[in-house]
Order: C-alpha cells, then sequence, then structure tokens
C-alpha cells in the first residue's frame, strides 16, 4: 500500500508552503491527478480532495460501473471536467493507448444507448450528424460563424433582406401540420377528436388565465431594460462630464492670461458637450459628421469658430471625401489669411450631389494674381476637386469677404 | 421707432446669464425688467408689455413655450435665446410664435442687433435657423395638402434661405438677388409664417423623428 499523500504535497495548490504563517492552509480544490494514475487520475484526485487512499474510490467506481454502467458516465464527465492541478501539465501518455482507450467508451455508450433507449436505432445517425455539425463549425472560418450566428437570430422582426427567418418559420409551421395531419391520419378519428377538442380547450383556456400575466412579465422586461440603457447613459454622461469639463475648466484656468487660449479651450469643450447632450439624437449619416470634425479640427489648431450648417446627408464614398478635404483646406486657408475670428460652412447633400460653400467675411484677395506657385488653391483645392469630377468657383473682393463654392456629383 | 430704444424684457434662469445680459445690453436697449421662472416671467411680462421678451428656451415648468402659452395675446415679439441649438428645440419655439433665434454666445453687439430687428417685426435668421428650414421643406409634398401655399417654398424663397444658411446678412443677401432689402425682409417673414403655420406631416413628424432617435 502507497503511503498516503499529504495534503500539502499537490503542487501549488495550498499556499501554506510558501506563504507566512498567516495564512491558513486551504483545502485543496478538486484536480485530477496527473501522476500516480491508471486512467485520467480521476480517482487519485478526488481521494486526494477527500483524503482517502485512491484504491478505496477506485473501488465506488467500479462498483458503480458495475451497476447500470453509471459509473463509466461519471469517469468520464469528472475526466473531462476536472483540470489538472497547476504548475504541473499532463504528461502526454503514448497516444495510441488514449485512443484506444476513447473509442472503447465511445463505442460501448452507443451501443448500450442504441439497444436500450426507445428509438435507439435513431442516436447512432443523429450522433453521426451532430459530430459532422461539429466538425463542421470547427472548420468555418471566423466570418463564416459570425454570419450563421446573425442568420439563427432572425426572425420575422429581421430586416426585410433576411429571407432565412422567415423561411425558418415556414419550415416550423409545416412541420407542425405535418405531425397534426400525421396524428389525425394515422389514428382512429373520433377518439382523437375529442382529445384534439379537449386539448385546444385547454390550450385557450390557459392562456386567457395567464394571458396577462405573461404580457406583464414581457413589458416589464422591457421596461427594465430601457431602464438600464437610460441609467446606463447617465453614468456614463456623468463619468465624461467629471473627467473632460474638469480637464477643460482646469486648463482655461492655468491659461487665463491669454484670452485666445481661453476663448479656444471653451469653444473646443462647448463643442463637445453639445454634440455629447445633443447631438446623438439626430440620426446623421457620415458626411455631416466629417464635415463638423474638419471643422471642429480648425477651430482647436487655429483658435477660431466656424458655424457648421449641414441640410441633407449621404454616406461618404471618394468624391464626397475629397469634397470635404477641399472644405477643410478652404476653412484653413480663411484661417490663415481672411482675418476674421468667424468662418461659416455650410453643406447640403442629396442623392443627386453634395455642394458646399465656406465663407468669410475677411480680407479677400484678388483670385488673378494668386501665383502658379502659391499651391494651396490650385492644387489642394481645385485640383482636388477637379480630379474628382467636381467644381469649384471662387468668388473673392478684397476687404469684403471670400466665398469658396466647391460642388461634386455624385 | 428710429432713435428710440427698444423696451426689453429678459426671461433666463441662469442669475450670472441674466447679469451679463444686463451689462453688456443695458446701454444699448431698454432693459424693462427680468425674470428667472415662468411664473414671474408670465407677470412681468404682463405687466410691463416690453417690445421684446428675450426668452430663455430651457427652463423648469415647460421653458420658454410654457412663457408664450402663459402670456397669451400680447403686442410683445418673442426673441428665442438658448445655449443649444438642436433642431426640436428651434422648431417648437419658432412654431410657438418667436419671431427668431440666437444662441448664448453671441457677442453683444449682434444680439442688440437682432433684438432691434424683432422689435422692427422683423425676423432674425440664424444661418443655423436656416438650414433646418431647408431640412424640413426639403422634398417635395407628395400628397396634396388642404393649403398647398403653407407648405412649399417658392423658388425664390428657397434662394433667400440658402443664402442665409451660407451666412449672408440682408444687404449681401439683396446685392447678390439684385432686390431690396425690404423684399429680403418679406420673404423671410413669409418663410417664418409658413414655419409656423404650416401642417405639414414631415414638419410635424420631423421634430418628432429627430428626438426619437
Amino acid at each position: 500500500m502507497r503511503p498516503r499523500r499529504q495534503t500539502g504535497d499537490h503542487g501549488g495548490v495550498t499556499t501554506a508552503d510558501h506563504a507566512a504563517p498567516e495564512f491558513p492552509p486551504r483545502a485543496p480544490r478538486l484536480y485530477r491527478r496527473t501522476r500516480h494514475r491508471i486512467l485520467g487520475g480521476v480517482a487519485g484526485g478526488i481521494a486526494d480532495h477527500i483524503g482517502v487512499s485512491a484504491r478505496w474510490v477506485r473501488i465506488v467506481f467500479v462498483l458503480l460501473a458495475l451497476f447500470g454502467g453509471v459509473g463509466v458516465v461519471l469517469y468520464g464527465v469528472f475526466w473531462i471536467v476536472l483540470p489538472p492541478p497547476p504548475g504541473q501539465p499532463e504528461r502526454i501518455r503514448a497516444t495510441w493507448v488514449q485512443w484506444v482507450l476513447g473509442a472503447i467508451l465511445a463505442i460501448g455508450a452507443i451501443g448500450v444507448v442504441a439497444h436500450t433507449l426507445p428509438l435507439g436505432s435513431l442516436f447512432v445517425p443523429s450522433v453521426l450528424a451532430i459530430f459532422g455539425a461539429a466538425l463542421i463549425w470547427r472548420q468555418a472560418s471566423e466570418t463564416q460563424r459570425a454570419r450563421w450566428w446573425r442568420l439563427s437570430r432572425s426572425s420575422l422582426s429581421a430586416e426585410s433582406g433576411q429571407r432565412i427567418g422567415l423561411l425558418r418559420i415556414l419550415v416550423g409551421i409545416s412541420l407542425v401540420v405535418l405531425a397534426a395531419a400525421a396524428v389525425v391520419i394515422g389514428t382512429d378519428l373520433s377518439a382523437a377528436r375529442e382529445a384534439f377538442v379537449a386539448v385546444i380547450v385547454a390550450v385557450v383556456g390557459l392562456a386567457l388565465i395567464t394571458g396577462p400575466w405573461w404580457i406583464r412579465l414581457v413589458s416589464e422586461l422591457g421596461e427594465e431594460r430601457a431602464e438600464r440603457i437610460r441609467s446606463q447613459e447617465r453614468a456614463e454622461l456623468a463619468a465624461h462630464l467629471h473627467d473632460s469639463v474638469l480637464q477643460t475648466l482646469a486648463l482655461i484656468q492655468r491659461n487665463s492670461d491669454s484670452p485666445r487660449e481661453v476663448a479656444r479651450l471653451a469653444r473646443g469643450q462647448e463643442r463637445e458637450l453639445r454634440t455629447l447632450l445633443y447631438g446623438t439624437r439626430t440620426s446623421s449619416g457620415q458626411l455631416a459628421d466629417a464635415v463638423r470634425a474638419a471643422a471642429g479640427e480648425v477651430e482647436d489648431d487655429y483658435a477660431i469658430q466656424v458655424e457648421v450648417v449641414v441640410v441633407g446627408d449621404a454616406v461618404l464614398d471618394d468624391k464626397l471625401a475629397a469634397l470635404v478635404a477641399a472644405s477643410r483646406e478652404a476653412l484653413v486657408n480663411a484661417a490663415k489669411h481672411a482675418g476674421v475670428s468667424t468662418i461659416s460652412v455650410y453643406v447640403e447633400a442629396d442623392d443627386r450631389g453634395a455642394t458646399a460653400f465656406v465663407r468669410d467675411r475677411g480680407a479677400g484677395f484678388d483670385i488673378d494674381a494668386v501665383g502658379e506657385d502659391r499651391h494651396g488653391l490650385r492644387n489642394s483645392i481645385i485640383g482636388r476637386i477637379e480630379r474628382h469630377g467636381g467644381k469649384v468657383d471662387v468668388r473673392s473682393t478684397p476687404g469684403t469677404g471670400t466665398e469658396i463654392e466647391i460642388s461634386m456629383p455624385r | 421707432m428710429i432713435g428710440q430704444q427698444p423696451r426689453v424684457y429678459l426671461v433666463d434662469d441662469h442669475a450670472m446669464f441674466r447679469a451679463g445680459v444686463r451689462v453688456e445690453l443695458g446701454t444699448l436697449v431698454d432693459l424693462v425688467g427680468e425674470a428667472g421662472t415662468v411664473a414671474d416671467a408670465v407677470a412681468g411680462i404682463t405687466r410691463s408689455q416690453p417690445d421684446v421678451v428675450l426668452l430663455d428656451v430651457h427652463m423648469p415648468d415647460g421653458g420658454g413655450l410654457a412663457v408664450i402659452a402663459g402670456v397669451g395675446e400680447t403686442r410683445a415679439r418673442y426673441l428665442a435665446l438658448s445655449v443649444s441649438d438642436a433642431a426640436e428645440d428651434v422648431i417648437a419655439i419658432i412654431r410657438a410664435g418667436a419671431r427668431g433665434y440666437v444662441t448664448k454666445t453671441i457677442s453683444a453687439p449682434e444680439l442688440a442687433d437682432a433684438v432691434r430687428r424683432v422689435a422692427a417685426d422683423d425676423v432674425v435668421f440664424s444661418p443655423r435657423l436656416a438650414g433646418f428650414v431647408l431640412d424640413a421643406f426639403r422634398d417635395a409634398p407628395v400628397v396634396p395638402s388642404v393649403d398647398p401655399e403653407l407648405d412649399q417654398l417658392t423658388p425664390r424663397e428657397l434662394e433667400v434661405l440658402r443664402l442665409l444658411a451660407r451666412g449672408y446678412a440682408y444687404k449681401e443677401i439683396a446685392n447678390e438677388l439684385f432686390i431690396s432689402i425690404k423684399t429680403v425682409e418679406t420673404h423671410a417673414s413669409n418663410v417664418l409664417r409658413k414655419l409656423q403655420l404650416s401642417n405639414r406631416h414631415q414638419l410635424t413628424r420631423w421634430a418628432a423623428d429627430r428626438r426619437m432617435l
């Protein structure tokens, strides 16, 4: 008989070995043994956890296996579920032994089930089908899996493009009808009819009795979810306020002797808060967001105010992205040369195209006098837009102001 | 009206903001009173009968809309003032009767100018407001409505609105379109009237959609 294992011999389980004496030794978690084991170390692991010799546990397992095969199933479950102790990775025994044992177990289990259970003949094909589906799932790539997962959740309420949901419901309904028909045809009609009617009446009665409860349950769940979402939003808002606004206020105090800095910081924070508080209510597509983001950047970089008005919206493609970039260039030009504190940009978009107007009431310039070597207007704005098939119209009067109109068809 | 300072009543629940306006506008307009709550505002406006009411949109107990509803018939004209320039706030207060909308970041001279324009029965159309109106009237009505005149903008009005949205002042619009400033003002007033009275399904649902989304 082997000497009894001390609980402390399990590597890494208790902290009593290494820690200071004030930590009391805990009972070891249930692990499989990796050394001194016959099959999977399950019996040994359980024995170590309880504190008895492994032989007794093995005897119990064999007895359970003899009586109805429970022992085999139990052993298998433990084998799968229990991990080896941390720090003791399993030595892989000879693989052929494992495979042989596994195959014996599997065939034994299938045989037992197929013979003892009713409809056991269906067991083997269904097991094979499940196995095949599991293989396919494992082989599938991430995107394929995501697609299947999405399809499986579609139903009547899904978007019209998802016909799979409708198909699934149709198949389900036809199966139910088939089953009902099989029942009706296959049995004695008169007796079945009475039973059928009784069942229907019972179901209707139950629905009437419990219906309001179901409805209330569903609506309460919906309300609870909405309340949870609301409180989440509130928490996010509060956190953002604390963080961002406090920082800006601190910065403003630090820069309080530079009015330009103060105005710039305040304007940036105002813009951010405004988007946070009022922006999420409107559904904006990408063009409006891109224009606002570009205007915000120019505001921050040059400490000016940019008034943004956007009518309509569109999804950004190459052409519209070029429009936004050119508008940004125009804004930067105005910020650098016009000598004003406000610039306005107006963008309107519909399915025919988009047009942007960047306007300032500043110094203006003489268009014809812009030399060939001044790259700003020529290349970044006019060149870029004309390359994508749009048009640029520059109107400027020295002393009155400048307006640059950029139009891009789609 | 020329040379006479407009009589202005200030309604805002932020005491500091009222103090600031008092200091900045004090010399430019005739500030006859101020209030910080809806009830005080209704009483004060009814009592003093100003030319222009500078009305904050967001206040407790119903905000600017409650003040307009509470005062009812009055010769005073409302100029809405707010921190937000969210579409639903702007459209709602215009449809309740305000003659213009400005944000609180406006400078004092511009605010005084806006007050004077409203006192002269004019309309203050900020570029943002013009953008909202363009958005609301954008699609042509598919279903003929009871009053097609109210539910559509004429091409001229659309031109004026677009120029307003681009940041043009009335004088500049007059130069651009070769019309007189008075004509521009008339167009702006007509647009405002349509905004207030139009039963366009688009308009009422549009504001509601913005709230719901």
